[in-house]
């Protein structure tokens, strides 16, 4: 598992991949954002939860420097103790809700993936 | 080229209802028909904005189910699903019907049915909009106010009570809205005070769970004044789409959905943001109006929140905000609300908003689609 983000012909780099890229840019290779240590842009700690999500649901946009380019990401915290501007790591997780509960189909996409904690 | 006119308009109350969808639908377009006094067998379009109803109960084909129970028959019938802003991308489509020349009678109904659902699965069927990588998460439309609005204030110093300051203004404004589901005021210590739901924002910074309806009936200029003198036009209507992934936006306070849609439909009207006389803002979250005022033109960007602050968006202010209370007290059944502030852009223009009258030449409309993902914004002007 890797946290998987495209680089495209212009330099630019977007966390999820998209098949075309910003400005009509052409993706030509990845970067693996969980070697990476990134910076809290925003937070919040959600309590109303969809079934299978963790109750309460701490979330953050973390901002990550690849090479001097900036790629943002989204997902779970390991703890509500952050505050915006502060270094997180990315740490794998096999399961972030349960693929069963929600109205998705859970072959539709995969459900590991990584949190943010703490530095 | 004949302008747009609107020539009737209908609501349901909006609230947990007993009804399922099709009888939402029924009532509100039924109602329309009456307003504008238009025999169904002069329909000669009909769309019906929703957003699930296949999820949320199982029905699918409401556009023809409507067309029949209607007795629209032949009528072209299409449904138009735009998530949460599916009532305003079904004016951009009843507008486009007429304006082309292909319909001279166009009925747009807009409705959902939600209630029945716990308020985890409701916000389950909306998340599932979001990416698989947002999703997985489970990152929620409310969960993203609550990212924005903490964003807002660190970097604009806005004081945390300006946002509850907008759920207390539309709360206010929905006391005199008959069809809202919470004709109830609530006060700066409430809101401040309640459950936080996505901090930093509380229960009461976010729009209920709703059942209902709403609908409006378009013709040609040419055509409306064979029925009524009183009448609006459509003279803006644009339609933007944003990032579906919404990290990857640049500046996470701007909706660029609401900027390029606003842009055109003013330059469509040949009107800015100087001109309008009232708005009905897609007040989802009470960040929201914050995000559209800027991105409308109505305040510049980190100011939105001095604006309400002084209250010169309140009822009797220089711009009046959700005179209908807005999605936070009238309630928000997905498919109806665009068509919903329609309805009281319509109303206001007229001189049919009863007790939330205000003096209005000019009308605008800002309907939000996911977290911006896809936003509809409508300028109405009255009859001259």
């Amino acid at each position: 598992m890797t946290m998987e983000a495209y680089r495209y012909d212009d330099g630019s780099i977007t966390y999820p991949g998209h098949t075309i890229g910003p400005n009509g840019s052409e993706p030509v290779g990845t970067v693996d954002l969980s070697e990476y240590e990134g910076e809290v842009v925003t937070w919040t700690n959600s309590t109303a939860t969809p079934p299978g999500v963790r109750q309460p649901n701490a979330l953050a946009i973390v901002e990550f420097d690849v090479d001097g380019e900036s790629v943002r990401a989204i997902g779970q915290l390991t703890t509500d103790d952050v505050e915006t501007g502060d270094t997180v790591r990315p740490v794998y997780a096999e399961e972030l809700r349960d693929p069963e509960a929600g109205i998705k189909e859970p072959e539709s996409q995969d459900w590991d993936g990584y949190r943010f904690e703490p530095v | 080229m004949d302008r747009v006119a609107v020539i009737g308009a209908s609501m349901t109350k909006f609230g947990q209802r007993d009804s399922w969808v099709m009888d939402l639908l029924a009532e509100a377009g039924t109602a329309c028909l009456d307003d504008a006094g238009v025999a169904p067998d002069e329909v000669e379009h009909l769309y019906v904005s929703n957003m699930a109803s296949g999820e949320f109960e199982g029905q699918t084909g409401v556009m023809n189910a409507l067309a029949h129970d209607l007795d629209v028959l032949p009528a072209y019938s299409q449904r138009v699903d735009q998530t949460s802003s599916s009532g305003g991308a079904g004016i951009y489509a009843a507008w486009q019907s007429v304006a082309s020349g292909a319909s001279d009678m166009t009925l747009l109904v807009g409705g959902e049915k939600m209630t029945h659902r716990t308020t985890g699965e409701a916000t389950d069927v909306i998340a599932s909009i979001t990416h698989p990588v947002e999703y997985k998460h489970g990152v929620t439309l409310p969960s993203f106010a609550g990212l924005t609005a903490r964003h807002y204030l660190e970097r604009y110093d806005a004081p945390r009570e300006s946002l509850a300051k907008v759920a207390v203004k539309n709360h206010k404004n929905g006391l005199d809205n008959p069809h809202a589901q919470f004709q109830k005021e609530v006060d700066l210590k409430t809101v401040m005070e309640s459950p936080i739901v996505a901090d930093p924002l509380r229960l009461y910074d976010f729009c209920p769970i709703t059942d209902g309806s709403a609908a409006l009936m378009f013709c040609p200029e040419s055509v409306a004044e064979q029925y009524t003198d009183d009448y609006a036009v459509v003279t803006g209507v644009a339609g933007a789409t944003d990032t579906h992934v919404v990290h990857e936006r640049e500046d996470p306070t701007v909706m660029g959905g609401v900027v390029e849609s606003g842009k055109q439909a003013y330059e469509m009207a040949d009107l800015g943001p100087e001109d309008v006389d009232v708005a009905e803002l897609h007040d989802m979250f009470t960040i929201l109006e914050f995000l559209q005022m800027e991105g409308l033109g109505f305040a510049e960007p980190g100011t939105a929140w001095e604006r309400v602050e002084a209250g010169e968006t309140e009822m009797d202010g220089e711009l009046p905000i959700n005179t209908s209370g807005g999605l936070k007290s009238k309630g928000h059944p997905l498919g109806a609300s665009g068509v919903a502030q329609g309805y009281e852009i319509y109303a206001q223009l007229v001189g049919e908003a009863g007790d939330r009258q205000v003096d209005a030449d000019v009308g605008l409309a800002c309907n939000v689609g996911g977290f911006g993902n896809c936003v509809i914004t409508t300028i109405m002007e009255a009859a001259a």
